[in-house]
């Protein structure tokens, strides 16, 4: 019945906003809260029962570890073939996109925890926006949201994903410049808005690659054919593809150099920051990778430059995230930072633990954000951590909680973090024989700055003296039970998230590598093919050592601890003008982090062209201005040139006309025969009588000449 | 004796010349069109007498019908030269042959 029915589940959320939309000024704020929350808990309910009814039906004989489709309708194209291409070797196809919705274990994951987080975080909404303007607003937005997440999540074609992920680009958009009124917000939501833009233009193209190569967009025929074996491993086309579905993926999920969005993103209201831009929307990339991970196994040089991609924003965010003020900003790099060990993951092949990572990440991060929301509420706006300090037994419930959240992300046992980085750092070091082994050494490193920002945070937030205005201190409440209690159940998912993957060394099952089997299976085989024969080229033949494999995790539990000694040892006393490490030891460092590298000053000079380098202006308005001017010289230029010429052969016709075709050819045989005629003219006098006379004399005259003669 | 009163061709011819004579002198000194008209029928007259003079002479009637069909021009062509005068006259307001000047060079 949940099964049959799951085209509910987007529609859910899209009534609540279709009703906000309609008729939202017009409702009180407890209808609103109850129609908008109320369709995000009937959808996670729903979630709940298909998911449940899936695992039952997929167990069957009949259907055993196979996917869950229903179409509803033909929505592009149609089974007549109205819309026919060519394809690459010259066969016909059919373009076709369906309304038709696909459940397995990959998008059950991703449902329940977009729904799951989704709704506590609409609670917390309702205690957080209790007293701003545009509340309706808000909920119609935030159900939007999850009606364009739902679509992309349940989509069984590229098509049918590709309008969940505009349409969550557009709530995107539409929440960071929620408070519109301020310039700096509208201008983070047009900066997301088009740098997502470049990554969709890469999608796209990815997208038509498909279309082209193998005649279809449906997942599940897409990945038929790529387990096939009919594309060879490495097969240019299908990398093309898969590096330009990377460049979407980098443009949503905030990887290098797409990324500078995120961080500007924090100008939305902090639930916002907490749903979209730290839980689902930004792991939308990673799912669509872990979608078409069929394809991406046929093209090792892609699964390269992801997993490399991965690795270098997580370690780039990690170092600005070490130095950054605004508790909003810090949790941002370090959102960039946690996406970037996923793709790391899907990157090195170990899909099901980039997947894992998005799982636990969803709730500490939510929960990092949060609290976050709730300790800016307590300080009645102030974001600044140098202005926070000593919160800790002010607001106890949102301190319990971050720490609970900050010790998941630091990877610390048995955390929800620790079990999902662990995961990934393993299959770093141990995959294909160890040739991704670099990669570990950053993602280490990038655990060891993990832990020292979050627990600098922390100490700065909760620990220290207090730094705030007395006004603002006076002001400190704990925040409303609609707030602390999505909290607190984030901060249980937090804790026991993880226990989901309790890894074999450890004793357990890994159950959650094991529900998504069926997804990854295929894959699994080829890698170990691959890993294989690069083993046997390195001369190489490591087992999955166990023993290795606790060493690492003692190792990151160090680099965990050390980060957390490093920022207790600078942080724990903090006071007013205390001393930043960093920046006692290597200013410039500092400077460099403080400014993010100067990558929006240097996109501003090489991209946008907002800076000129020196006289010369590129990027974007460079290109304007090019423009602009090739436009006034050249084709404009053009024109004149045009006209001018037509006004010059126009005077010289006139001339010719006037002169020599009037003056020569009419005029001038007639002043001829004029000047011929005069002799003619002096008979013709005009007195008739005259005329008589001259005739009579005449007559007169013969008459005589014949009398005579 | 003959006669004195014996009218012979020459008196016939006589009066053709001083008729047309009389016709010439109207045509080439009045300047009233109306009188131009006039002495043209005057000279057409003439003619006439002359042919019918000659006929008598020669006992042939050749002369007289050609004379009937002078007449007859002679209508139609006063008939035509009143008309042209009468639209001068619509134009100019004036009836002096002087002013008929209006095709000189």
């Amino acid at each position: 019945m949940f099964l049959t029915h799951i085209w509910l589940i987007p529609l859910l959320p899209a009534f609540g906003a279709a009703v906000m939309f309609f008729f939202g000024r017009r409702l009180q704020k407890a209808t609103v809260s109850a129609v908008c929350v109320g369709s995000i808990v009937l959808a996670f309910v729903m979630v709940c029962g298909a998911v449940k009814q899936y695992s039952a039906w997929s167990s069957t004989d009949a259907n055993f570890h196979q996917p869950y489709q229903t179409v509803l309708y033909s929505w592009l194209g149609s089974d007549t073939g109205h819309l026919t291409y060519t394809m690459h070797d010259g066969s016909p196809a059919s373009f076709q996109a369906d309304a038709g919705f696909l459940l397995d274990p990959l998008s059950s994951i991703w449902l329940l925890f977009v729904t799951g987080v989704g709704m506590l975080i609409h609670i917390y909404s309702t205690g957080y926006m209790a007293h701003e303007g545009g509340y309706y607003r808000f909920f119609g937005y935030l159900n939007l949201f999850m009606f364009s997440m739902l679509t992309l999540i349940l989509a069984n074609n590229y098509v049918l994903l590709f309008v969940g992920w505009e349409g969550v680009g557009l709530c995107s958009y539409l929440l960071i410049g929620f408070y519109f009124h301020r310039k700096s917000a509208s201008d983070a939501a047009a900066k997301a808005f088009i740098v997502n833009r470049i990554g969709d233009a890469g999608f796209l193209l990815g997208m038509f690659f498909i279309a082209w190569y193998f005649g279809t967009l449906r997942f599940s025929e897409v990945t038929h054919i790529a387990r096939s074996g009919r594309f060879a491993i490495g097969d240019p086309i299908i990398t093309a593809a898969t590096l330009l579905l990377f460049v979407g993926a980098c443009g949503k999920s905030a990887q290098l150099p797409l990324y500078i969005w995120l961080p500007d993103a924090m100008e939305g209201p902090t639930p916002v920051s907490a749903l979209i831009h730290a839980a689902t929307m930004v792991t939308a990339g990673v799912y669509m990778v872990a979608r078409s991970n069929a394809l991406f196994v046929l093209a090792p040089a892609s699964m390269k430059t992801v997993a490399i991609v991965g690795a270098l924003t997580a370690i780039f965010a990690a170092t600005i995230g070490l130095v950054q003020n605004d508790i909003k900003r810090v949790l941002a790099y370090s959102t960039v930072s946690q996406l970037g060990y996923m793709f790391l993951a899907l990157g090195v092949g170990a899909f099901a633990a980039g997947v894992f990572h998005v799982f636990t990440h969803a709730f500490f991060k939510a929960l990092l954000f949060l609290g976050a929301g709730s300790v800016i509420h307590a300080m009645s706006g102030e974001q600044d951590m140098r202005n926070m300090g000593d919160l800790g037994h002010r607001i106890p419930i949102t301190h319990r909680t971050m720490f609970i959240a900050t010790l998941a992300i630091a990877g610390i046992f048995p955390f929800a973090g620790f079990f999902s980085k662990d995961a990934i750092l393993w299959e770093t070091w141990s995959r294909e024989g160890g040739a991704y082994r670099f990669l570990w050494y950053i993602g280490y490193a990038t655990a060891l700055m993990t832990a020292f920002y979050m627990f600098r945070l922390m100490y700065l937030t909760f620990h220290g003296r207090p730094r705030m205005d007395h006004a603002v201190e006076h002001h400190i409440h704990e925040s409303p039970k609609s707030m602390t209690w999505p909290l607190v159940a984030l901060a249980l998912c937090a804790i026991g998230a993880g226990w989901l993957g309790w890894p074999h060394s450890l004793g357990g099952s890994d159950r959650f590598t094991k529900f998504l089997e069926p997804v990854f299976a295929g894959e699994a085989r080829v890698l170990q093919e691959e890993g294989r024969t690069s083993q046997l080229v390195a001369g190489v033949e490591e087992e999955r050592n166990t023993s290795t494999e606790w060493l690492l995790m003692a190792l990151s539990l160090c680099a965990a601890g050390l980060g957390w000694g490093m920022a207790w040892r600078s942080y724990r006393h903090a006071d007013k003008g205390y001393i930043e490490p960093i920046a006692a030891a290597a200013p410039p460092v500092y400077d460099v982090l403080l400014h993010k590298y100067y990558v929006d000053e240097a996109y501003d000079y090489v991209f946008t062209g907002r800076r000129k380098l020196g006289d010369v202006r590129l990027g974007v308005l460079g290109l304007g201005a090019a423009s602009a001017w090739f436009d006034t010289h050249v084709v404009d230029g053009a024109v004149n040139a045009a006209g001018w010429i037509t006004r010059l052969s126009a005077t010289i016709s006139s001339w010719w006309d006037k002169w020599i075709i009037d003056g020569i050819g009419v005029n001038g045989p007639a002043i001829v025969s004029r000047w011929l005629s005069y002799p003619a003219r002096l008979f013709e006098w005009g007195l008739v009588q005259w005329y008589a006379l001259v005739m009579t004399a005449g007559l007169v005259g013969f008459v005589c000449y014949y009398v005579y003669h | 004796m003959q006669s004195m009163l014996h009218i012979t061709t020459l008196h016939y011819l006589v009066l053709g010349a001083a008729l047309f004579l009389l016709g010439v002198i109207g045509v080439l000194t009045r300047r009233n069109v109306v009188i131009v008209l006039m002495s043209i029928e005057l000279i057409l007259n003439a003619v006439n007498l002359n042919l019918v003079a000659f006929s008598r002479l020669w006992g042939s009637l050749h002369g007289q019908v050609f004379a009937i069909f002078i007449i007859t021009d002679a209508a139609a062509e006063a008939a035509v030269g009143l008309g042209i005068l009468i639209a001068f006259f619509r134009n100019k307001e004036t009836v002096n042959i002087d002013e008929v000047n209006l095709l000189k060079w």
